[in-house]
């Protein structure tokens, strides 16, 4: 997939480098045009390598993700609660599917990402290296992490990549969903007892600076952003989108009876938006380096389900290989 | 999708005054007296605490399966069991003045009455496997029968049950074959799965006066009658999957009876523990 870099690359084909500059000039124009490139047509590597990051990173914190909503399934208090927060996991499995087979149309296998995951070279959202120590981190995790994930994703519906553009128009349906369910809960034990108040403010407490995060580092340090934006995969910057989310947030938070923890938080007339305070980005490269709470358990608790199913994958392969076997020679019984 | 069906479940306590079926020899009113309404809802925790703490069992699953589309799968089966459980549940509250959460989380083990099968822990893949296979099929047999039961609450979840019990057979069934008849290894652990539980699967089929009292007045299905066709039902899968039906002799089990396995505490203390922290929330 990678074998055409122009570093080092072998002896000159004007009839290759022809056909290379058409396709160059129509990858170019679908793009100017805001259409939409598919599986099977050409584009830059550079273009395919990047979505393979960003999709198969997706997928990834989709799987990685579950973990801190899972802590809590068995422990839910009502049964209603713990019906909606299992389907709410169960989505996540699902959206995880539908990226890894939106990723694999660029010819990257299903195999091939889970390993990079496993092996640690590929990322997933930070975030989910934050604990859950308590019931309320289920109501911010879908209030603030699914509600900023909602705000970077939306515009993924329109991303230049088909198939990556058609698995965010069912996700954010499934997404828009868990945030209201997240927002639910809050109301519930905002409103509740003094405890469960309390049990609430501290989620919120934990989770409103790492979700603001989740855009990313301030424009003039994205190092990925730029090229992105120009190839329409990315539509508006980390920056502005957190804005988006800020403004988002403020009326909300005032409808739960819930406070932001945030002293720079205030109207700014001039600007029409939220000014808001200094998020710590020291914490951000410290957990994105390893160093959160959960990093290394998320990883462990992964390798050791993949490690642990390995037995029921060799097994179904080798049902999967005597079936066909059997019916190969059903067949030529049936011929002869 | 699972989680708005999760919401509709608070099931309506009916009059049950409906006609009582004519295929019982007795001719037994079906109209329940106040005892009956006592026995009624017994019967429909029996039900229930089995789903309840299945659907628990299937919820520890979660992020563990051995591959993605598992993981799917077993949530799904274990969504269809909490909805069966909240179903029964909440038609035992309604018959005895409680909620669905009251009875799910304010009991203690002596007071449900869930099989002891179902309280195993999870084990491996072919333990849950194993397992799901005795259980759905135990449970489709019985809830084709009840979707014609004179009570017309407990027919009415148990026409939708015996739907979602098809999937999960058809389910454990495959993956009984593949695992028993895959490598090995996966022959190995799938026999040693229906070993371990092979003791507790009597259990499934006894009956008492409770049920033979409801069943003669067509409301319950008698357990015992469920044996012989469970048994035709399971053993060509078993042997289709190149395993050995167990001869063991059969555990004593009492779950139905507040004689609780003791695996149950530790599954309703990690249940349990937060509604009791705050009790009288609400959630």
């Amino acid at each position: 997939m990678e074998s055409t870099t122009p570093a080092g690359a072998p002896a000159a084909d004007p009839a290759r480098d022809a056909a290379r500059d058409t396709e160059s000039a129509e990858f170019d124009a679908v793009i100017a045009a805001d259409g939409r490139i598919e599986p099977r047509d050409a584009m830059p590597d550079a273009y395919r390598k990047t979505l393979v990051r960003q999709m198969s990173q997706h997928a990834n914190s989709e799987i990685i993700g579950m973990q801190p909503e899972g802590n809590w399934i068995t422990r839910a208090p009502s049964l209603m609660r713990k019906a909606i927060l299992m389907a709410k996991v169960q989505d996540e499995a699902g959206h995880g599917l539908y990226l890894y087979s939106a990723a694999e149309t660029l010819g990257t296998s299903r195999a091939e990402m889970t390993d990079a995951l496993l092996a640690g070279t590929a990322r997933y959202s930070s975030i989910f290296n934050y604990p859950t120590p308590t019931w309320a981190d289920m109501g911010a995790i879908g209030w603030l992490v699914d509600g900023a994930a909602i705000v970077n994703q939306v515009p993924l519906c329109r991303c230049s990549y088909g198939p990556y553009a058609r698995a965010m128009v069912r996700i954010c349906k499934e997404e828009s969903f868990h945030q209201r369910q997240g927002f639910e809960i809050l109301l519930t034990l905002s409103r509740g007892t003094t405890a469960q108040h309390e049990m609430a403010q501290d989620a919120v407490n934990r989770w409103y600076a790492p979700s603001l995060m989740m855009f990313g580092p301030p424009d003039a340090d994205s190092s990925h952003s730029a090229q992105s934006m120009a190839w329409k995969i990315k539509r508006f910057s980390n920056d502005e989108l957190r804005q988006r989310f800020v403004d988002m947030l403020v009326p909300q938070a005032e409808a739960l009876g819930l406070t932001l923890p945030d002293d720079g938080l205030r109207w700014n007339e001039q600007r029409g938006h939220y000014d808001y305070g200094d998020l710590d980005w020291a914490e951000f490269k410290a957990v994105l380096r390893g160093e959160g709470q959960c990093n290394a358990q998320r990883l462990a608790h992964r390798r050791r389900a993949h490690e642990d199913g390995a037995w029921v994958r060799d097994a179904a392969s080798a049902y999967a290989a005597k079936q066909a076997t059997k019916d190969a020679a059903r067949q030529e019984v049936s011929a002869a | 999708m699972t989680s708005q069906a999760a919401t509709q479940q608070a099931a309506t306590p009916q009059a049950a005054n409906g006609p009582a079926t004519d295929n019982t020899s007795s001719a037994v009113d079906a109209t329940p007296t106040a005892a009956d309404s006592r026995d009624i809802a017994e019967y429909a925790l029996r039900l229930g605490d089995d789903a309840l703490v299945l659907a628990q069992r299937m919820g520890e699953w979660v992020s563990h399966a051995p591959e993605l589309e598992e993981d799917v799968a077993l949530t799904n089966i274990g969504l269809d069991l909490l909805g069966q459980a909240r179903a029964l549940l909440g038609y035992a509250g309604s018959l005895t003045g409680r909620t669905e959460d009251e009875l799910a989380y304010f009991r203690s083990d002596l007071e449900f009455r869930c099989a002891h099968l179902m309280c195993l822990p999870r084990g491996d893949f072919a333990a849950t496997i194993g397992r799901m296979l005795v259980v759905a099929a135990y449970q489709w047999e019985l809830y084709e029968r009840l979707s014609e039961s004179a009570d017309e609450a407990l027919a009415g979840i148990a026409r939708k049950a015996v739907k979602e019990v098809a999937y999960h057979l058809e389910h454990a069934r495959m993956w009984t074959l593949r695992l028993g008849d895959g490598t090995d290894e996966s022959h190995r652990r799938m026999q040693v799965a229906i070993d371990d539980l092979w003791p507790l699967v009597d259990e499934l089929f006894r009956t008492d006066e409770l049920e033979q009292q409801l069943a003669s007045a067509g409301i319950a299905v008698d357990s015992s009658a469920l044996r012989g066709p469970f048994d035709a039902l399971i053993d060509p899968i078993l042997a289709d999957a190149t395993l050995t039906r167990p001869d063991v002799p059969p555990a004593a089990g009492g779950g139905r009876h507040g004689r609780p396995s003791e695996h149950l505490g530790h599954l309703l203390a990690e249940m349990q523990v937060l509604a009791r922290q705050f009790p009288g929330a609400s959630w």
